[in-house]
């Protein structure tokens, strides 16, 4: 059988000059049956050596956009390149040049850790003897050199996941998709996940794009987000930028009992308040001067005979940006 | 060469998870064993019955075990994909540069390679138990060929099944709604002229009993090679069409993602 020396590098596969987004997505769209929107006309651009987010509750069209840039999934319409390779048109290519951790456990759980690694670096055109080499350093960088030769069934969902993650890096791409990697992860082991995806893109200068539903993650780990909202971009920018639109503070007050259009009324004609949403027995607001806002806020509602359980005021979260672009509170999405 | 690399690559990985099921393996090589046993002791005396022909039903039954135990093992392939489907690993070798036709190859490949260990197994065991295969190792070879391109044939279909139902209880229903009355509509345990006209009629186009009477002839004595060859390009083309059927499936798979 031919042996090949080396892993080819995924770099090479890459189109010259092509260097203005390691990932284009344009005006993608995509239904299912059943007449699910699962996209909507979807379009960011990623920078390259970049971590960039795309954040939103489960359904948001996330999962889907990531399946469309990898090649598994077509798009009804738009168009899609990673490292300037058309994903619709040289999917091979792109499948050279990308490495995908995908939302669910991808790894054969009747082989061992060292043997899905190598399989994936032989599927890759790596030689046997390149591709071993290469899961012993995964294997060893991932801390999994112990459990090498476990079947992967038996690791625990850290370890799982971090075979994941390795699994991706086999043949040293320069684009890594990360779906939802820290999903279902315990904290600790989350914390530890973060830490690798920061060194990944620091150390090593890969493009990372990262989905996830979680605020923190994309606010600690992404230069650039994308905040997605039914199968669009609703609002694009670094997580500082975003949380900078919004002017002032964010007034949070919890009611006695739930709200009703008596409580907009009460804070409609007040000076410097803003924004002013009610769910539930939750009213959320947005002020210059969060500190001197909160007296007049709670004399008007008093003046309604309203009656207020607690009050606080923050500075602005990515909460309240997704609350400013998608309507509603991420946690509203989520349910 | 990428698709055979691939493809070797597959069947290392699916004979390996084969060989880790040391229990599975031993109870799938032994359970034709325990079919050829009991139907030769069962039916021993039918080929008494005027019109069967005499001659030892033991030497009548060895091919038809053979063949069935082919239909048998491959028929439940499309099981390990359905797994490799729920567990995301299909969808992770389809967003590497893995070839294709290696992700089915690869499974067909390890149940030919069952079909192979069942069959000579059984060989020997006929052998020690009495029966004369005439046909010498031509002959076995020639009936294994075959009971190879029926299990491709229904692996294939098992695997194609499963890419359209995605349910293990729906394939399993399926499977066994088919194997059966397959096995009794072919002349695997009685002679033709024995079987009512209708189960004559359907024994002509079914594959099963193509195989059956193709190994058959092939084993006897003085085989009657142009029944053999008619046979076996029959089978061909049935697992050619099957391959195709397969292939189908899984690009509406991979549409459908």
């Amino acid at each position: 059988m031919e042996q090949r020396s080396s892993i080819p590098s995924a770099r090479r596969t890459a189109a010259p000059g092509a260097a203005a987004g390691a990932i284009e997505a344009h005006e993608l769209a995509k239904s299912y049956p059943g007449d699910v929107r699962a996209l909507d006309g979807l379009s960011f651009s990623v920078g390259s050596g970049t971590v960039f987010g795309l954040l939103g509750p489960n359904g948001a069209g996330k999962s889907t956009t990531v399946k469309i840039l990898t090649t598994l999934s077509r798009p009804d319409a738009g168009q899609a390149f990673v490292s300037g390779i058309d994903v619709l048109r040289r999917p091979d290519a792109v499948r050279r040049a990308i490495g995908v951790v995908a939302q669910k456990s991808g790894f054969d759980r009747e082989a061992t850790g060292r043997e899905n690694l190598v399989l994936q670096g032989q599927v890759h055109g790596a030689g046997t003897r390149a591709a071993c080499a290469r899961a012993d350093e995964l294997l060893a960088r991932f801390g999994l050199a112990d459990a090498a030769d476990r079947l992967a069934r038996t690791y625990s969902g850290g370890m799982a996941r971090r075979l994941d993650v390795a699994l991706g890096l086999v043949h040293r791409p320069q684009v890594l998709f990360l779906d939802e990697p820290t999903t279902g992860l315990d904290p600790e082991v989350r914390a530890d996940m973060w830490e690798e995806i920061a060194r990944l893109s620091r150390e090593e200068g890969i493009t990372i794009l990262l989905t996830t539903h979680y605020l923190e993650e994309a606010d600690r780990l992404a230069a650039r987000l994308a905040i997605v909202e039914r199968g669009r971009v609703v609002a694009e920018g670094t997580p500082e930028g975003l949380k900078g639109e919004l002017r002032g503070d964010a007034v949070q007050v919890e009611l006695a009992e739930p709200g009703d259009g008596s409580v907009h009324e009460a804070l409609a004609r007040l000076d410097g308040v803003r924004d002013i949403t009610v769910e539930q027995r939750t009213l959320r607001a947005r002020a210059d001067h969060g500190a001197s806002a909160v007296p007049a806020v709670l004399a008007a509602l008093e003046g309604r005979g309203i009656r207020v359980a607690s009050v606080t005021v923050a500075r602005p979260s990515l909460d309240d940006v997704y609350l400013r672009h998608a309507g509603r509170t991420f946690a509203e999405a989520e349910r | 060469m990428t698709t055979l690399h691939h493809s070797w690559f597959m069947t290392i990985r699916h004979v390996r998870a084969l060989i880790r099921q040391p229990i599975w393996v031993f109870i799938t090589l032994v359970q034709p064993l325990i079919w050829l046993l009991l139907y030769g002791a069962l039916f021993k005396r039918v080929v008494e019955i005027p019109g069967f022909g005499g001659g030892s039903y033991l030497d009548f039954l060895t091919p038809g075990i053979i063949v069935m135990s082919a239909l048998f093992s491959s028929g439940w392939s499309g099981m390990a994909l359905l797994d490799d489907l729920d567990r995301g690993v299909l969808d992770r070798f389809l967003m590497s540069p893995v070839s294709r036709v290696s992700l089915i190859a690869g499974r067909l490949a390890q149940g030919a390679l069952i079909v192979v260990v069942q069959s000579l197994i059984l060989v020997v065991l006929a052998l020690i138990s009495g029966a004369d295969l005439a046909g010498g190792p031509l002959g076995v070879l020639v009936l294994i060929a075959g009971s190879i391109l029926l299990g491709w044939s229904f692996g294939s279909l098992s695997n194609g099944l499963a890419l359209i139902v995605r349910r293990e209880e729906t394939l399993i229903a399926a499977v066994n709604l088919v194997i059966l009355p397959l096995t009794f509509l072919s002349t695997v345990f009685m002679q033709r002229s024995l079987t009512p006209a209708w189960i004559q009629d359907v024994a002509k186009v079914n594959p099963v009993d193509w195989a059956v009477t193709g190994g058959r002839e092939a084993v006897a004595r003085d085989p009657d090679w142009g029944l053999v060859l008619g046979r076996s390009a029959l089978l061909l083309a049935f697992a050619l069409l099957c391959t195709w059927f397969a292939s189908r499936a899984f690009r509406a798979y991979q549409r459908s993602v």
